[in-house]
């Protein structure tokens, strides 16, 4: 696996993401390139999951269209990912909330956890 | 057509400057030391001799033992013969991942993974008999017909059928080099090459 590291850090771009993880609701600034022009989509929801490591991480975020689910998977290296902004931080038992999806309505809330941030 | 003998580290994937991603073997590759020159004049065929990986000392044969000696080097684990080499290396000389500097484009050979007795649909890609009701029993990766009936009698020589499946050497050509790291005697190839993680692989220009 050591060799492996090496070879990803050559390639490796620095990133500036924040810390989250599952049951955080984050919104994710995503570039779209349509034809010639680029533009920025932002996607909101809950973090289902962060899985993998290295070049290969991705997380999964869901969000609520209408009545429909929508869960995307994003790599965590991916380029095109411009910012990630954490709006919420949930609090949850699990590392991987799969039960959120069969949640709807009230009951398809987190409970959030309040943070301390130190103002600079 | 020089080369190396490498060591199949794992893979990944790394994002091209358009943001495709993209899947990478991770090698690692050398350093070689020639262990033997052939001659036309002495063996019938130009050829050289690299060796990989160190091995102990108390695990290698006394006739292997005087086989490095004379090349000057440790012992090692795996030798391999490549043809035609350039000229002027001599015995004991390194060769290393920097063999590959100015090439884009390799070819890779390695035993693949040994997967057991497998039936036709994992062995040769048939498509099984498609569906899985409207009478069907129990057929549903059967490999149909292997034959006629009163003529020939026989089923052809070469028939593809259920058996044995991977673990025999297979080469994969051209895949492309994206990063050589000569520090670590890396090479990061595009695509996958066959084998386990750790198994021995030949990397020719």
């Amino acid at each position: 696996m050591d060799l492996i590291k090496v070879a990803e850090n050559a390639f490796a771009v620095e990133t500036n993401l924040p810390k989250f993880g599952a049951g955080d609701t984050i919104t994710v600034s995503y570039r779209i390139k349509e034809g010639t022009k680029e533009r920025i989509q932002n996607f909101r929801g809950v973090v289902i999951q962060r899985k993998g490591q290295g070049a290969t991480a991705t997380f999964t975020v869901r969000k609520m269209s209408g009545s429909t689910g929508v869960e995307r998977i994003f790599p965590t290296c991916s380029p095109f990912i411009q910012s990630i902004t954490v709006n919420k931080t949930g609090k949850v038992r699990r590392a991987r909330i799969y039960y959120f999806r069969k949640l709807t309505g009230k009951r398809a809330r987190i409970k959030e956890r309040r943070v301390v941030t130190t103002k600079k | 057509m020089p080369g190396l003998i490498g060591k199949k580290i794992g893979m990944t994937s790394i994002f091209s400057a358009e943001g495709i991603n993209i899947p990478c073997t991770v090698i690692e590759a050398g350093p070689c030391v020639v262990t033997q020159i052939k001659t036309k004049e002495k063996d019938g065929y130009d050829a050289v001799q690299l060796a990989f990986d160190e091995k102990k000392e108390k695990r290698t044969t006394k006739a292997m033992t005087g086989h490095f000696k004379k090349a000057g080097t440790t012992p090692k684990r795996k030798l391999v013969e490549f043809k035609p080499f350039p000229e002027d290396c001599k015995l004991g000389d390194t060769v290393g991942v920097d063999l590959f500097a100015d090439i884009g484009w390799v070819d890779v050979s390695g035993k693949s993974k040994g997967k057991g007795f497998q039936g036709v649909v994992k062995r040769y890609n048939f498509k099984g008999v498609g569906d899985k009701t409207h009478g069907q029993h129990n057929r549903l990766r059967a490999p149909g017909s292997i034959g006629a009936s009163s003529y020939p009698s026989r089923v052809f020589k070469g028939m593809r059928m259920a058996g044995r499946t991977g673990g025999d050497t297979k080469t994969i050509l051209n895949l492309k080099i994206e990063k050589i790291i000569p520090e670590q005697n890396l090479i990061v190839l595009r695509g996958s090459v066959p084998g386990h993680k750790g198994s021995y692989i030949i990397i020719e220009s």
